[in-house]
């Protein structure tokens, strides 16, 4: 069972550190989704509109705007799941600290899901707020995709959370970037829609949580009828949830209590 | 030391801390204990002020409480000018005591500390090791690893000697020199040409035991002067001769051997 009090502390810890330097993440989180809707939405999505009229009934930017939104909290959590873990697990060993006090592992893991969450949270708000001014995500539904992007990030940063704990240092996480983070970014249909992908690379595109999170947040950006397979796409990201703290569980435990 | 801590699952025994069972009541005995582990583990770009803080909200201190707490900390390890800096910036023996700081912040009951001085120069030490003396007599237990037997013989007032995972010897430092050596040690060093003809038998007789090192003789014996004496009187002319009272670095010696444990 997941009790939050005895993890309040830890997410409390990485609030602290974060405030150090929040000044220019939020700066960073305001200015990425200015550049990319504007070079892509604006700048390409004006020769798309131009050769085409639309992708997938709407403009580019309406169509681009939700997918970037699930896919930069991909982005966030990949990189806030991998080389400040490896800090706590090793560089400052903040972690062996941690278990010093009555905190356990578990807690450490929730309250680093916690935390997580709170930042993607307020990633995509962010996010939100500069596509509302692009003219994007102003139906009835949108602002539900603010919490699901969250949860595609947690979806997928959870895991990686896992993965993390058994590496010894920081190689695996390029390795991770470059065959993962950036492909999912590119092919998991937020540029274009994935049918335009040969039939395998859709499949393997179905196997990522960023896939199942682009979708959904699209289909609440357009305000489109959710149906069934909108509750597939939820399911599969508490899915991808809820297995990736089972495995941090384990991965965590075994590096840690030795 | 990670198992009474209660973070390590015991391999086999049985063990108590507290009263309690570390496997049932491990959060409950943790909330209890101070930790100075080997490695810093200090948060590396927060200040020293927030290391503290963000600590002490594991133990569920409040804000006001926890404040109080770490101005006398920082008062105590001689840190309370540094409260803003950033931990990168402070010196090995500032970590070290900011560490300490930290392992205090619950009042606890025992204080385990493992190495706490390792790599620290003089001074720093000596200061460590002055309040791990009044912590001490405030009435807290410490539980201190070491490899400094002079560490061991300020500190502590029983200690356990451990060669490969298991106790050799225990007691008092007074206790373990009276039971393992002798009250006095006489070096001796020879000049090279007469060295080599030096076997222990050359020294039969002189004292209770006889080591040979390749670059000094160690007579082991109750008192030094008169042995000394002897030496003489045999026809050997040592080079040098020191008189010293034995150490617990005998005693550990001599129990775990001079070869490197590895």
């Amino acid at each position: 069972m997941i009790e939050l009090r005895p993890a309040l502390p830890v997410a409390a810890h990485n609030f602290v550190v974060f405030r150090r330097g929040w000044k220019s993440a939020a700066f960073l989180n305001v200015v990425q989704p200015l550049l990319v809707l504007s070079a892509m939405g604006i700048g390409v999505g004006g020769l798309v509109g131009r050769s085409r009229g639309s992708v997938d009934g709407v403009t580019y930017l309406q169509f681009l705007a939700p997918g970037l939104l699930a896919t930069t909290a991909m982005q966030t959590a990949a990189a806030d799941m991998t080389y400040p873990i490896m800090s706590r697990l090793i560089w400052n060993r903040t972690y062996e600290a941690m278990l010093n006090t009555p905190a356990r592992v578990r807690d450490l893991l929730t309250g680093e899901v916690v935390w997580l969450a709170a930042r993607l949270f307020a990633v995509s708000l962010l996010f939100y707020a500069v596509a509302l001014a692009f003219g994007a995500g102003r139906t009835a539904t949108a602002p539900l995709a603010i919490p699901v992007a969250t949860l595609t990030g947690l979806a997928f940063g959870v895991p990686v959370m896992a993965y993390s704990a058994t590496q010894r240092g920081d190689s695996g996480f390029n390795a991770l970037n470059r065959f993962v983070v950036i492909p999912l970014f590119l092919l998991s249909g937020s540029f274009f829609p994935i049918t335009q992908l040969p039939v395998f690379l859709q499949a393997l595109a179905w196997a990522f949580p960023t896939t199942h999170g682009v979708e959904l947040c699209r289909e609440l950006f357009l305000g489109r009828p959710l149906g069934i397979g909108a509750l597939g796409h939820l399911l599969v990201l508490l899915a991808f949830l809820v297995v990736g703290m089972q495995l941090a569980r384990v991965t965590m435990t075994r590096r840690l209590v030795v | 030391m990670r198992m009474i801590g209660c973070v390590s699952p015991i391999t086999s025994g049985h063990l108590r801390v507290l009263g309690m069972d570390p496997a049932v009541d491990g959060q409950r005995i943790r909330a209890r204990l101070g930790v100075v582990p080997q490695a810093d583990t200090l948060d590396t770009e927060l200040s020293v002020g927030d290391n503290l803080m963000v600590y002490a909200r594991y133990f569920d201190i409040p804000r006001r409480e926890a404040r109080r707490r770490i101005a006398e900390l920082l008062d105590f390890v001689q840190l309370g000018d540094r409260y803003g800096e950033v931990v990168d910036s402070l010196s090995g023996g500032m970590k070290r005591r900011l560490v300490i700081a930290r392992g205090l912040i619950n009042n606890p009951e025992i204080i385990l500390l493992d190495e706490p001085t390792t790599g620290l120069d003089p001074q720093a030490r000596h200061l460590l090791w002055d309040r791990l003396y009044r912590l001490k007599q405030r009435g807290t237990t410490l539980v201190l690893t070491t490899h400094y037997m002079d560490e061991a013989e300020q500190l502590c007032d029983r200690l356990v000697v451990m060669d490969h995972a298991r106790i050799v010897a225990a007691g008092t430092p007074a206790s373990l020199i009276a039971e393992y050596s002798t009250r006095e040690v006489v070096e001796l060093r020879f000049a090279d040409e007469q060295r080599d003809g030096l076997a222990p038998s050359s020294f039969a007789g002189l004292a209770a035991r006889v080591e040979m090192l390749p670059d000094r003789v160690l007579l082991y014996t109750d008192r030094g002067e008169p042995t000394v004496e002897a030496v003489h009187r045999h026809g050997l002319s040592p080079a040098s001769v020191l008189i010293r009272r034995s150490t617990l670095e005998d005693v550990f010696l001599r129990l775990t051997g001079r070869s490197l444990v590895e």
